[in-house]
């Protein structure tokens, strides 16, 4: 007899049960499964997400991986699919496929400080980091955020941002990359953030989110710190069409990143992140 | 005196500083203050002081006609505010306003010219941490010109 | 997949009871495929009888080349190796997956679903089973299968026949797949032609090989028959003169990402995409969404892609591999370098496809060399 193998390019239906826009380009969905069942990830994990009769794209979830009746999706809006996404409402319907890909080292983090570093659309996928160690505080040395952006405006979730640097058992530094007089905060890149951190070099687990240089930047800062290589990841990105690694499109070097990654440890991608063109 | 050594031994800039040679560097340094939106110097005033910043955030800024103040950078505690004081003719190139209330030892520039062209070894443990920090700060200038946050993809 | 139990008997099958094999395949409700004179060329098309093979009619192959050429015999499978492989029929080049319908704000989507084909090749190369067995690694994954690859898969009968000539373009002997047929099939076949006396010796692979084949003959090969069969195979291997040296093979590209080599190949190569379409492993596709014209219909396809066009790589903001030597030294270090990484195997079988139809002769054997080559003379370079 031959086994029936499932589809697993079909995807699960889900309702937009609340759209939010966070800045002028970048918009978050609540997404509620139609079929009332349960969603479940691991923080750094992504969706594919489709729109009906525009295409599918790939979104890292960053909502709390606790709340299992919904899922978090902040998208940006700078391709087709995501500007046509951008004007979805409450009560439209998207479909998913997911959650795919490999997840932020939380548990092997557990006993370590923690420095997050995110720049851009890159803080999405690290929330639900932040919600993971925040909700297992006790299990973490420091907790250090620090976030980057090209301006004020492009700042996300800039009042949980707020209230996470309310806390006293945080340390979170926002900086822009460019800035008027009126605003009050840092301006300068974010890797200058690292320097002046307040982490134990030598029991610190670093994860890096956002444009790839940005990235490299940043690891360069940690290993000027005294990181160990094998305790820094970074998510990477390239295009994927399938997400379960029978499209080659994602393929580096030897690896696709939708199953292998896009969360890699940095000892493992460094000779493949200093080759152009791959 | 002697307080203001400690001061400047704590600051990250001369945290390794050969304690022989910290008096003398005493010698040229003053403790300041300023409040919020006070000006520190501005652009093309003669370029008399280097701040190490002890405390508050001071943004280094231009004002563009049709723009207003843009700022460059922001500093903050164990950061160094001023190089002009080292480049001949000795103009501030940008403004420096305070945006958080701050304090920092200000070391007088002619004064540490004197100093350095008098003692090698001091001038050169001096210029040794000057240049790590622009070299730096061309890196950090270099990554924002780059304005990698405009090509980020949509994930 | 099936087990692959090598039967013992070998069983003999004269000329004119090959066609018992089509019948009772398609009896067995299989769509028998096998290879046939179309466009100048023997290519692989829907057969039901052994008229319809190439008798007689052989193919020379070249970097650039191919032409077919007269034998002096009526050999049914005297040819080296069709320009398409069977990876169409396994992998589709393009195949829908579910179509939707909109429905108030949302939409429902329907599986695509129709009774997947029931394909029995017949005369797969010794290099073609280990393409099929390369390409399984890639569908059947750990995590995830695809199932419109496995459907059919698993339902394929395969009919291998030792290859009886071999091109300038086969290197199978270098990659270790050829040119003698040792396993994935159901039966395996080497044709004799022994003066008057054409006939076939089968061995069977599989227990539903050995059913199929019991419909067909059960008259045991004599020794001598077995021994023509071996010599068949001998003399094609002894053809064999391209040779791509694997030692090392795998970390010695990948150290070598920055040869000159690649320079010297990204000028000449077209970025055309042929050695990708007619390679029997490449599995790189693309999803497409397209919707009719009222808005309320959608359909999901997948195509074959090929990482030779500039938009296989593009992320916002651009294309990753915007140099052709980068996307040549994609495709290249893949087959013969990461593939082992991500599969365990090469993803190249040797079958020479790509030099045939690449339109200006660019050859992976002889660019290997070079970059090995190369690599020696960078290492002199730094004695000096």
């Amino acid at each position: 007899m031959i086994a029936e193998v499932p589809n697993v390019t079909l995807p699960r239906l889900f309702q937009i049960s609340r759209a939010v826009k966070e800045t002028h380009d970048t918009f978050t969905f609540e997404l509620k499964p139609l079929d009332g069942g349960e969603f479940t990830f691991k923080p750094g994990q992504f969706n594919m997400v489709y729109q009906f009769g525009v295409g599918e794209i790939p979104v890292s979830i960053s909502g709390d991986p606790l709340k299992k009746t919904s899922i978090i999706h902040t998208i940006r809006a700078v391709g087709g699919v995501t500007k046509a996404m951008r004007k979805l409402k409450k009560g439209d319907v998207l479909g998913i496929r997911g959650p795919y890909g490999t997840d932020w080292p939380v548990l092997r983090a557990s006993g370590h400080d923690v420095a997050i570093v995110a720049g851009g659309i890159g803080l999405a996928p690290l929330r639900p980091v932040i919600y993971h160690v925040l909700a297992n505080r006790e299990k973490y040395g420091k907790v250090i955020l620090l976030y980057g952006s090209r301006t004020p405006l492009d700042i996300l979730f800039m009042k949980e941002i707020e209230k996470w640097r309310a806390r006293l058992d945080t340390e979170v530094a926002v900086t822009v990359d460019r800035a008027s007089g009126a605003w009050r905060g840092n301006v300068g890149v974010v890797t200058t953030l690292i320097s002046k951190a307040h982490f134990d070099p030598a029991k610190t687990m670093a994860m890096v989110c956002g444009p790839e240089i940005m990235m490299r930047f940043t690891v360069q800062e940690f290993i000027t710190r005294g990181v160990l290589k094998d305790k820094i990841y970074m998510s990477m990105e390239r295009n994927m069409k399938c997400a379960v690694g029978f499209c080659g499109h994602c393929q580096w070097g030897s690896n696709f990143i939708c199953k292998d990654g896009p969360v890699f440890r940095y000892d493992t991608i460094h000779d493949l992140l200093m080759q152009r063109e791959m | 005196m002697e307080n203001l050594e400690s001061v400047l031994k704590e600051h990250a800039f001369l945290s390794d500083f050969p304690d022989e040679l910290l008096p003398v560097i005493v010698g040229c340094a003053s403790n300041v203050r300023y409040d919020t939106e006070q000006f520190i110097f501005h652009e093309s005033e003669e370029a008399k002081k280097v701040y190490l910043i002890r405390a508050g955030k001071v943004a280094v800024e231009i004002f563009v006609p049709g723009r207003g103040h843009v700022v460059i950078e922001t500093l903050e505690a164990g950061d160094v505010l001023g190089w002009s004081w080292l480049v001949p003719p000795y103009y501030w190139h940008f403004d420096a306003r305070v945006v958080e209330p701050t304090r920092a030892i200000a070391l007088d520039g002619e004064c540490l010219r004197k100093k350095c062209e008098e003692n090698h070894e001091m001038g050169y443990q001096l210029l040794k941490r000057f240049f790590t920090v622009l070299s730096s700060r061309l890196q950090a200038t270099r990554l924002q010109l780059m304005d990698v946050y405009g090509a980020k993809a949509d994930w | 997949m099936r087990h692959f139990v090598p039967g013992n008997d070998k069983i003999v099958i004269d000329s004119k009871e090959l066609q018992k094999l089509f019948d009772v395949l398609l009896r067995h409700g299989y769509t028998t495929i096998g290879p046939t004179l179309k466009d100048q060329a023997i290519i692989l098309d829907e057969i039901s009888s052994t008229d319809q093979l190439p008798a007689g009619w052989t193919d020379e192959q070249a970097g650039g080349t191919y032409r077919l050429n007269k034998r002096n015999d009526d050999a049914w499978f005297g040819y080296v190796i069709t320009p398409t492989s069977w990876k169409p029929y396994l992998h589709s080049p393009a195949a829908k997956f579910w179509s939707a319908k909109r429905n108030g704000r949302g939409f429902d989507v329907e599986e695509d679903k129709k009774e997947p084909a029931k394909f029995a090749f017949i005369g797969v190369r010794a290099c073609e089973l280990h393409a099929i067995a390369i390409q399984d690694k890639v569908f059947y994954g750990k995590e995830f299968q695809d199932s419109a690859y496995v459907q059919k898969r698993e339902r394929a009968f395969i009919v291998a026949v030792n290859c009886s000539v071999a091109g300038h373009n086969c290197f199978c002997t270098s990659m270790e797949t050829g040119p003698r047929v040792t396993g994935h099939f159901d039966i395996a076949l080497t044709e004799i032609i022994d003066g008057e006396h054409h006939y076939f010796v089968a061995e069977t692979g599989t227990d539903i090989g050995a059913e199929i084949l019991r419909e067909v003959s059960i008259t045991p090969a004599t020794e001598e028959q077995v021994q023509q069969a071996e010599k068949v195979v001998v003399k094609t291997e002894s053809q064999i003169t391209k040779l791509l040296d694997t030692t090392d093979l795998k970390n010695m590209l990948a150290r070598n990402l920055e040869n000159r080599i690649w320079d010297t190949i990204g000028k000449r190569c077209l970025s055309c995409a042929n050695c990708t379409m007619v390679c029997p492993t490449c599995f790189c596709t693309n999803v497409e969404d397209v919707t009719d014209l009222s808005g309320d219909h959608a359909e999901r396809w997948r195509k074959w892609d090929s990482c030779f066009t500039v938009r296989f790589s593009y992320i916002h903001g651009g294309s990753i591999r915007n140099s052709t030597k980068s996307r040549y030294r994609q495709w290249m270090t893949h087959k013969l370098s990461s593939w082992v990484d991500q599969f365990g195997t090469f993803g190249c079988t040797g079958c020479g496809r790509c030099i045939t139809w690449c339109p200006v002769g660019i050859d992976l054997t002889e660019e290997a060399a070079a970059i090995r080559q190369g690599e020696k003379h960078v290492a002199v370079d730094d004695e000096l």
